[in-house]
């Protein structure tokens, strides 16, 4: 299915509120947490007149300056704000360490994952995934079996979802290795309170992220096909009516590098190329925000309008770089995420440093009996779903519901994971009647290429409508300003 | 830079000079229809002055297709609103902005804001609210943003390619619309010969002018009678008058020499060979030849000249 930014943006939404959820800002005796104390004293200081006003300034801009998401179904042409709450997303420098520790050593195990099952199978002749839950995946490209990808990386770029839950915990919901988006509401977001509040950043402990393109550049120029010095890098878009155009339009001029759509671009001898005013021009590196099935109507999808043909086989043929690759998408399944602590440990030996939401895997007897006797607390998952599809929230379902899914999943177990409810930490959010807590997720961009790296940040979406846990911004989700705070 | 990138500014261009020129196009037949005016023969439908923009824009055969007969509503109707006439004002603007925004990054935000003011505001109009603020109002109103829109890019662009195709889309419409609007006087408005050089004929005349902005330098200019040949001479051969087919043909050569390179010299060619038709071309012999003759020779070559800058940049098959 295409990926759009709303599906991108789907955090999952089966954490429900059973215990007192952790609040990023206030300790449960109420007291500011160290790390808010700067921004909590600021907040005294202000009225609530200047931050309504600001508030109203934000808003404006964001529309003027046209950083919308398309609605899908509505007249074509109309765009949405995703709302944007003042009051930013803290990390201390500590907890930020143990975070970036644990995705770079989360990616690159993925990374490593994905090189092997399309190359020696290593892990699997190794027992440690059962091979039919990889070769039997639809998200297993056959493909690209024996291929050789520049760097041997395949996710360039990878969106990993973070929770919070329990006592404050960080757990890793789910690693988005195809198309993820939403860094531009992250670089958007800070521009923002810069422009509103450049008091607040005058102490200099916020760490920068708006470096974010030019890191994004370098890798994506690091993985040319032949080590080309001065590689042409495009980003390719399916055009102005996808929901995430803006971002695409974004990111290729903060780059400075031509936005493609598929019609810019064809193939000759295994080159790409694009047609400009000058004639055709080469191109080494396509950051392609297009998905895999969509890329080639030669190789993939005949009725695609949106790639190229040929592409495929310029890709083959190493003459050009996909970013991310094809076939990322069987490391992001729901039925391979319960497999990734155990990919850190076989391809790093080492213990993983961020966790898994535990998970039962249905296709194993025990944990599926267990499952079935516990539906009603817990959260099942159709593997291949994505955007929220064949999912069931158990405390949040009627016993008709339940019931429906216990037959689904005797029926075909193999096609579930169920997972217990957790309680995502909330964060203060203006709201109409003040200042509240609020649900909150982070999704940080993880960058391969030279090496592994990612810009001190993320995008942190919020649920705005209370208890709510949906952070979805077709559902009233918006987004906050996410500081990691300098040691 | 992209061919699809100079195709969307070219026609982001061509579309706002298109709807400012409908909207002269029809400010010059409302004041002519104003006018004492008797049809000569009553069931000749093209013969009242609400065809006349209609032939003009190449849009009589459509029109008719789907309307019997003419009227000021259902002319105005089609060309400033009908959302199935792609030549309407309304169409225009939307193509405009729609192009903008697929290219935002070739264009200034200042630009793409501009633009997208426009078409929000468009988006306000109806029928009933233009009639009851007067045509005039509105018609000045598209002028005025198709200025704004200009001015907006002549003072926040950067000199790049991006620039000289947006410069050379405005003035093969422009060139392409004053040739349709200055024949349409010659040829239609007086269907009886016995009017030609009366009153009636004089304010045409002087209609034609305010329309394309140049009934007061033509004051300035001959500070006298208005004649069809002086009309002429301002419209056509004169290279000071910004819309005349001289001045729009000094702007396209000059660009395309910037664009183009040795593999686009037959473009390069016939810009040239155009440009100096006007440049060196004699008022008398093109008196001679017919003046309509002239411009529907004018209009075939400069149609030719807009399909071959689309071949060698904006679609080139590979």
């Amino acid at each position: 299915m295409a990926c759009t930014l709303l599906d991108a943006l789907d955090p999952g939404t089966e954490f429900r509120m059973s215990p007192p959820p952790y609040d990023e800002m206030r300790a449960d005796d109420g007291g500011v947490r160290a790390h808010y104390r700067a921004f909590a004293d600021w907040m005294d200081r202000t009225t609530p007149e200047h931050i309504a006003q600001k508030r109203g300034e934000a808003e404006r801009a964001f529309h003027r300056v046209g950083i919308t998401f398309a609605v899908y179904g509505e007249d074509a042409g109309t765009e949405r704000l995703i709302p944007f709450d003042l009051v930013p997303r803290i990390i201390p420098a500590d907890e930020w360490e143990t975070l970036e520790a644990g995705l770079k050593q989360r990616v690159r195990a993925l990374n490593m994952f994905l090189n092997d099952i399309y190359h020696e199978q290593a892990i699997l002749k190794a027992g440690v995934i059962p091979p039919e839950r990889v070769l039997g995946n639809e998200q297993f490209r056959h493909e690209m079996a024996g291929m050789k990808v520049a760097g041997g990386i395949y996710a360039h770029i990878a969106g990993v979802d973070v929770v919070r839950a329990g006592a404050g915990e960080y757990y890793v919901l789910e690693d988005n290795l195809r198309v993820p988006s939403g860094v531009s509401y992250m670089l958007e977001n800070r521009k923002m309170m810069m422009r509103l509040f450049p008091e607040l950043f005058a102490t200099r402990s916020i760490r920068p992220v708006q470096h974010y393109p030019d890191m994004l550049l370098e890798n994506l120029r690091a993985v040319s096909p032949h080590g080309e010095e001065q590689p042409t890098v495009a980003v390719l878009t399916p055009g102005a009516y996808n929901s995430a155009y803006f971002e695409h339009a974004f990111l290729a001029q903060q780059m400075g590098v031509e936005l493609v759509e598929g019609i810019d671009l064809f193939v000759q001898n295994d080159t790409v190329y694009m047609r400009t005013t000058r004639g055709p021009q080469r191109v080494h590196v396509i950051y392609r925000r297009v998905d895999d099935d969509y890329l080639d109507p030669l190789a993939f999808r005949p009725d695609s309008q949106l790639g190229v043909p040929g592409l495929f086989a310029a890709y083959r043929a190493g003459r050009v770089t996909l970013a991310n690759a094809i076939g990322t998408g069987v490391a992001d399944d729901k039925s391979i995420y319960p497999y990734v602590p155990d990919m850190v440990r076989f391809y790093l030996t080492e213990e993983p440093v961020l966790n898994n939401v535990p998970t039962y895997m249905l296709h194993r007897p025990k944990e599926c009996e267990y499952a079935l006797a516990h539906l009603s607390d817990l959260v099942v998952k159709e593997v291949h779903g994505a955007g929220g599809y064949g999912m069931l929230i158990g405390p949040a379902a009627s016993k008709a519901e339940l019931e429906a899914f216990r037959q689904r999943i005797l029926a075909a177990p193999h096609k579930y994971i169920a997972q217990p409810t957790l309680a995502l930490s909330t964060c203060p959010t203006f709201v109409d009647s003040g200042v509240a807590p609020r649900h909150i997720d982070l999704r940080p961009y993880v960058l391969s290429g030279t090496d592994i790296d990612l810009v001190p940040g993320g995008l942190t979406r919020v649920a705005l409508r209370e208890g709510s846990l949906v952070v979805n911004s077709s559902q009233g989700g918006g987004t906050k300003d996410t500081w990691v705070l300098a040691r | 830079m992209l061919c699809r990138t100079a195709n969307e500014l070219y026609w982001m261009a061509r579309h706002i000079e298109r709807a400012e020129n409908t909207a002269r196009l029809l400010d010059v037949t409302y004041r002519t229809s104003l006018l004492p005016y008797q049809m000569q023969d009553a069931g000749l439908g093209w013969a009242d002055p609400w065809a006349v923009p209609l032939i003009t824009s190449g849009l009589a055969t459509a029109y008719y297709e789907r309307f019997s007969g003419v009227s000021t509503e259902s002319v105005l109707r089609y060309m400033i609103l009908d959302s199935a006439n792609p030549s309407s004002i309304f169409c225009c603007l939307r193509a405009a902005r729609e192009s903008a925004r697929s290219v935002r990054g070739a264009i200034t935000s200042e630009m793409y804001e501009d633009l997208n003011g426009a078409w929000i505001d468009m988006r306000t109009y109806d029928y009933d609210r233009i009639e009851s603020g007067g045509f005039s109002d509105f018609l000045d109103w598209v002028k005025m943003r198709s200025h704004l829109f200009r001015g907006v890019t002549f003072g926040t662009m950067l000199r790049d390619e991006a620039y000289h195709f947006i410069r050379l889309g405005t003035h093969i419409e422009r060139a392409d619309n004053t040739a349709r609007i200055l024949d349409t006087k010659y040829h239609i408005l007086l269907p009886s010969v016995t009017d030609v050089g009366g009153a009636v004929d004089y304010y045409q005349w002087q209609s034609l002018l305010t329309c394309v902005s140049g009934f007061e330098s033509y004051r300035k200019i001959y500070s006298d009678v208005i004649t069809p040949h002086r009309v002429a001479e301002l419209l056509v051969l004169r290279d000071d008058m910004p819309r005349s087919l001289h001045s729009c043909m000094n702007f396209i050569y000059e660009t395309l020499d910037l664009l183009c390179d040795q593999h686009s010299a037959e473009l390069s060619r016939q810009a040239g060979e155009l440009h100096a038709r006007l440049h060196y071309g004699r008022l008398d012999e093109m008196m001679d030849f017919g003046l309509h003759e002239y411009l529907v020779d004018f209009l075939e070559r400069i149609a030719g000249l807009g399909g071959e800058v689309s071949r060698v940049f904006l679609v080139p098959t590979n």
